[in-house]
């Protein structure tokens, strides 16, 4: 009995046995989050080839990406910014839209569409940038061609993959296509699990229809989903960046035409081997990405 | 017009109102199918519906001929198939077991046990779900150099264990489980492992489920350790072969080959999922960041 008691103290103050549960998680989380952050941070200041030691020079890099790097400041950003803004966004509202729209079906219909919807982005990453790569092969037997030419809405096979003019819309509808991921099953859990009675409540205060009940109901109660909803979808949405550079089968993109960030950091730091800048580049990516993510939070945290 | 009674979430019966639900998403889940329909259909296509002009989206007589293509262009190269496969699976299981059991301890600590830097450790994996891994691809490789593991498994695995998401929403599970539970068992003079491995493991079985599934996810698809880490053709895994395989196949015959080596890398991550996907909605409930 009175070791019982010993081990609630134990619980309720401080217990170091909780940084033997925590140490192996620690361990691996800083060894391959945190020091490459911090590496990422230090090399952005320096002027490193891989070969000889790197070289401090201030913030350089970070003039030379905002002054010098036309290619940055006139295509790459751009790009990124225009990808997105329409698949960070749009795929989560779409996300939002779907969820709210299937938890108002019964579970058997509500599980097979969740599937379909949800499917694409297991495809995510470049498994299966191929099936693209066929749709949009750039003669006249592609398939999207074949189809394009027998509705008689173009008479000429269109290389779209090569094609700066539809690179970047490929790539968009693509990214749009897999954004139903983690944050649309977090949101879609969300809504199923709201409280039933608030919404017979707010029918008897007034309210009129699906749609307000959506905007003054099931928003409001769901917020810490949407907020997760929201971070995933925005690392999701840079992070399958990476499909551009698949497509189009060549890293730079035709023309730049869809070369987003992410591919950016890849030429200088694995094609040129300019680490000391890459390296610059990641540290804007992860400070684009730690700017929207506040964004979402200052939108949906609770007061 | 009768009041609005308030749609139901989650109902039990088909109602009326339903129907303009269906109608709405229909044509966009069609939409949705489309590509994943003709992966399927275009990896079981013979030679001469691969050749086919106008291209035909259906297969009309399904072959195994792609797969076997495939089976016999990795002998062709040296290292048979078995081997990427072999590989995949040994990192895949060794990603999905440690990243979810490493999870599991973690949350657990995080959500019943108290001590000093418990909210800081919490808020800095809350800031770590917006971490973006392909922006520190390149320190990745220099902190994996640095520790000698170019060219071994651990180089596949280590990367990949540690996975805020999954501790994240562990941790969120584990909040459910009554305090009262875990009191009474210290009070019969339970230690805290124990506790763990007899209350919290067998109550948490739908957030490690998910835990699962998200490593899965991770490191069967993985390519960019076998590209950058490992330089050993015999290490390589089999997203990576299979990912080689559909870039370097652009003629129309080689279309085939490379839907069939899609759709083996999509198949399990699916059949999976759907068997998994009510544990999934179950952990997912408590995912709300506060």
């Amino acid at each position: 009995m009175k070791s019982g008691r010993k081990e609630i103290r134990r619980l309720e103050k401080s217990n170091r046995s909780a940084y033997v549960f925590l140490a192996p998680y620690i361990l691996l989380f800083t060894a391959f989050i945190v020091v490459p952050i911090a590496i990422a941070i230090i090399l952005s200041f320096t002027n490193f080839n891989t070969i000889q030691f790197p070289k401090f020079i201030g913030f350089l890099n970070y003039i030379n990406l905002i002054t010098q790097d036309e290619v940055f400041m006139q295509k790459v950003l751009p790009n990124t910014v225009v990808y997105a803004v329409i698949v960070g966004p749009g795929g989560y509202m779409l996300s939002f839209l779907l969820a709210w729209a299937l938890s108002q079906l019964t579970k058997g219909p509500r599980t097979v569409l969740a599937l379909i919807f949800y499917s694409p982005s297991l495809t995510s990453g470049v498994a299966m940038a191929v099936l693209w790569k066929i749709l949009f092969s750039g003669d006249q037997t592609g398939y999207i061609n074949s189809l394009l030419i027998r509705l008689g809405v173009i008479t000429e096979p269109i290389i779209w993959l090569s094609d700066a003019r539809f690179l970047l819309p490929i790539v968009i509808i693509v990214g749009l296509w897999s954004s139903m991921g983690v944050g649309f099953l977090a949101m879609l859990a969300g809504i199923l699990n709201s409280d039933e009675s608030l919404y017979e409540a707010a029918a008897i205060d007034g309210v009129k229809n699906r749609f307000q009940e959506m905007i003054y109901i099931t928003i409001p109660t769901m917020k810490p989903q949407m907020l997760f909803g929201a971070v995933m979808a925005i690392v999701n949405t840079f992070q399958n960046g990476a499909i551009s550079v698949q497509l189009a089968g060549a890293n730079p993109t035709p023309n730049y035409s869809a070369q987003l960030i992410v591919n950016h950091i890849e030429d200088y730091g694995f094609i040129r081997y300019e680490m000391g800048y890459a390296a610059a580049v990641s540290v804007a990516l992860l400070g684009i990405v730690y700017l929207f993510s506040t964004i979402s939070k200052k939108l949906f945290k609770e007061d | 017009m009768a009041r609005y009674k308030g749609s139901r979430i989650n109902p039990q019966r088909f109602e009326r109102g339903q129907i303009k639900i269906f109608l709405a998403i229909l044509p966009l889940a069609i939409f949705m199918l489309l590509p994943i329909i003709f992966i399927f259909c275009h990896a079981f296509k013979p030679m001469d519906e691969l050749f086919a002009y106008p291209p035909r989206f259906f297969v009309k007589s399904p072959t195994f001929d792609n797969f076997r293509d495939l089976f016999k262009s990795a002998r062709a190269s040296g290292i048979p198939m078995s081997r990427y496969v072999y590989n995949s699976i040994i990192v895949t299981l060794a990603v999905v077991f440690l990243s979810t059991f490493i999870s599991s301890l973690a949350g657990f600590a995080l959500s019943k046990l108290k001590f000093k830097t418990k909210n800081a450790i919490f808020e800095i994996n809350n800031m770590a779900l917006m971490f973006v891994p392909v922006a520190v691809m390149i320190p990745r490789y220099l902190v994996i150099n640095g520790l000698g593991l170019t060219n071994t498994f651990l180089a596949h695995i280590l990367p990949l264990i540690s996975m805020p998401v999954s501790l994240f929403l562990i941790k969120q599970f584990i909040d459910q489980v009554p305090n009262a539970l875990i009191e009474a068992a210290y009070m019969d003079g339970a230690r805290d492992f124990t506790v763990y491995t007899r209350i919290i493991l067998p109550m948490i079985k739908p957030a490690l489920a998910t835990g699962a599934i998200l490593a899965f996810q991770q490191a069967w698809v993985n390519i960019e350790s076998s590209n950058i880490y490992i330089n050993n053709e015999g290490l390589k895994t089999l997203a990576f072969y299979m990912n080689s395989l559909a870039n370097a196949n652009n003629s129309v015959a080689g279309q085939g080959v490379a839907a069939a080596a899609s759709l083996i890398m999509f198949i399990p991550n699916l059949v999976l999922f759907i068997i998994l996907q009510s544990n999934i909605m179950n952990t997912m409930a408590h995912s709300g960041i506060k």
